[in-house]
């Protein structure tokens, strides 16, 4: 019989536990290969750069070398900047940002749900968003360092009205994107207008918002540091501005640094986020090997 | 006869479609359910079964015509009624207990009492331990007993159904066929399941409609007089089911023929 030949079978196999530890042991020993190949390209690349900036074969005036970017660091770490402290300037720019970005994704929200709503107005305003959106807006930042002055009004201007547009119409889409069939569930199970808008359209063109907001954030950190580019007295696009007008491209390249670290924080942040926001889906993104 | 629960008269529904002309759905369509009554309406596919739930349901109007449910003319949802729909149409952000308490909350009933309810209602359908799953994390089959709960926990007088069990598996489907003719014979609802399949029409019905290949009207008006209770899946095997089984299938075999034709012109074209 298959079924007896099929038992025979098992009980020859390995026992289960032996199975799921020889599994468990190339889960481990993959991961340790991957770390391991991830040093040698930083190591490969620093190096190289190191290497060809100390030879001469690359000029270190223009593109810095890595023991010099790490010294430029630690002098802003120990002795703090030209501007002062170093963590000063992270945490000014930070706040901008993350301004910037609250501002932005809340008229973001609001709007496009708003307009995702109604009709009409989205027939009305239509022509202009798209307008709005067309213009490449960082320009705009020149204008908001006018008429709001070198504070931190017109870095978070320019950060929100980035994050804005991106919001918008992730969440006008996710609106118009709502499963018809649940509406019209919804409304046989009695839900008026407001319920409709809360309980159906809203959780639904969450996933679309979420989206959108790791992509925002990166933007918030754009328009922050554009904003200081444009005209600031403090911030780490400050930072950077200084070390260029001094021909310091160390000085560039440890300001870029300390912006990838701020950036990679907020990212795992959102990521946590989103994952509370939409903890019903099937394959919420958790860890995504890159 | 009482005034009937659900009553269609001289109904047309036209639509207008994306390249400017008139699709008509349904023309001139009358039909009537008695308070209490199982009607399956059957009909070769894209013959207006689900236009003709939702415009008994409100949330269509009709184009001409009048539709009338318990005794008044529909405008608008009528919290009467109860509608299962052929996708899976339960809330995927919700989980089980509050999909299931959706309705009572809508209807102004406490968070409290609703989920009493709710629970009550998983219970009834089978449901007792998954009430913190969500959607996603059921199979096919259990979604439906969902949807189910969520319908009738309303307790609706007129309960649409539009091919609910359509996308079970075979075993499922008499499983939860049987199911719902245990909670229906606990209610006094009129029940409309509209399916393309006529043995499901047969085994569960009190009278089975007959459409036309679209524009849908009457063609046919059953009486299916097996006794009750029924388990469908030994119905199928009394000589009667098959006598009644051959009187309809004479007249819907003709419909899906002109339906099937249609078709293949247009694909042909």
């Amino acid at each position: 019989m298959s079924v007896r030949s099929a038992l025979a079978r098992l009980d020859a196999a390995p026992p289960r536990a032996q199975v799921l530890n020889r599994r468990a042991e190339a889960v481990r020993k993959r991961r340790l290969t991957i770390q391991g190949l991830r040093l040698l390209v930083l190591v490969l690349w620093l190096g190289s750069w190191e290497l060809t900036t100390r030879v001469g074969l690359v000029d270190k005036f223009f593109f810095g070398m890595p023991s010099g970017i790490l010294e430029r660091l630690w002098t802003w770490v120990t002795e703090g900047t030209a501007l002062g402290p170093l963590w000063e300037q992270v945490l000014v720019t930070m706040e901008e940002t993350v301004l910037g970005f609250l501002v932005g994704s809340v008229l973001g929200i609001v709007l496009g749900i708003l307009l995702g709503r109604n009709r009409l107005l989205a027939d009305v305003l239509s022509p202009y968003i798209k307008a709005a959106n067309s213009i490449p807006r960082v320009v705009l930042g020149a204008l908001f360092a006018i008429s709001l002055g070198l504070d931190l009004k017109s870095k978070v201007a320019t950060a929100s009205i980035l994050v804005f547009f991106v919001v918008f119409f992730n969440a006008f889409q996710g609106v118009r994107e709502v499963d018809r069939n649940l509406l019209a569930n919804a409304r046989i199970l009695g839900a008026d207008n407001r319920r409709l808008t809360t309980e159906v359209i809203i959780p639904s063109a969450l996933s679309w918002i979420a989206a959108s907001l790791h992509i925002s954030f990166g933007l918030a950190l754009v328009g922050a540091v554009v904003g200081e580019l444009f005209g600031a007295t403090e911030g780490v696009g400050e930072l950077i501005y200084n070390a260029k007008n001094s021909f310091d491209a160390n000085g560039v390249f440890a300001g870029m640094a300390l912006l990838a670290v701020v950036a990679l924080a907020a990212e795992s942040l959102i990521t946590a986020l989103e994952n509370r926001l939409i903890k019903w889906r099937p394959n919420p993104v958790t860890d995504v090997a890159i | 006869m009482d005034q009937p629960a659900i009553d269609l008269r001289g109904v047309s529904k036209r639509f207008l479609t994306p390249s400017g002309g008139v699709y008509t759905a349904l023309r001139d369509l009358s039909l009537a359910v008695a308070p209490g009554e199982f009607c399956a309406l059957v009909g070769p596919t894209g013959s207006g079964k689900s236009t003709t739930l939702a415009l008994i349901s409100g949330l269509e109007p009709p184009s001409e015509g009048e539709v009338r449910v318990l005794g008044r003319p529909v405008a608008g949802v009528d919290t009467r009624i109860g509608y299962v729909f052929q996708s899976d149409a339960v809330f995927p952000w919700k989980s089980v207990l509050d999909n299931v308490a959706a309705g009572p909350r809508y209807r102004g009933a406490s968070n409290r009492e609703a989920r009493e309810r709710a629970q009550d209602w998983i219970a009834r359908v089978g449901l007792s331990g998954f009430e913190d799953r969500y959607p996603h994390q059921l199979s096919g089959g259990m979604r439906k007993r969902v949807a189910l709960a969520q319908t009738l926990i309303n307790s609706p007088e007129v309960l649409l159904m539009d091919e609910p069990f359509s996308a079970l598996d075979v075993q499922t489907r008499s499983l939860m066929e049987n199911e719902l003719l245990e909670l229906w014979a606990a209610s006094s609802a009129s029940v409309v399941f509209v399916t393309h399949d006529l043995e499901e029409a047969i085994a569960l019905a009190d009278r089975v409609f007959v459409l036309t290949a679209g524009p849908a009207t009457v063609k046919g008006n059953y009486l299916v007089d097996l006794p009750r209770p029924r388990n469908v899946s030994e119905i199928r095997f009394q000589p009667r089911f098959d006598q009644i089984y051959q009187e309809i299938w004479s007249d819907l075999r003709d419909e899906v023929l002109v339906s099937y034709e249609r078709q293949k012109r247009v694909g042909a074209a």
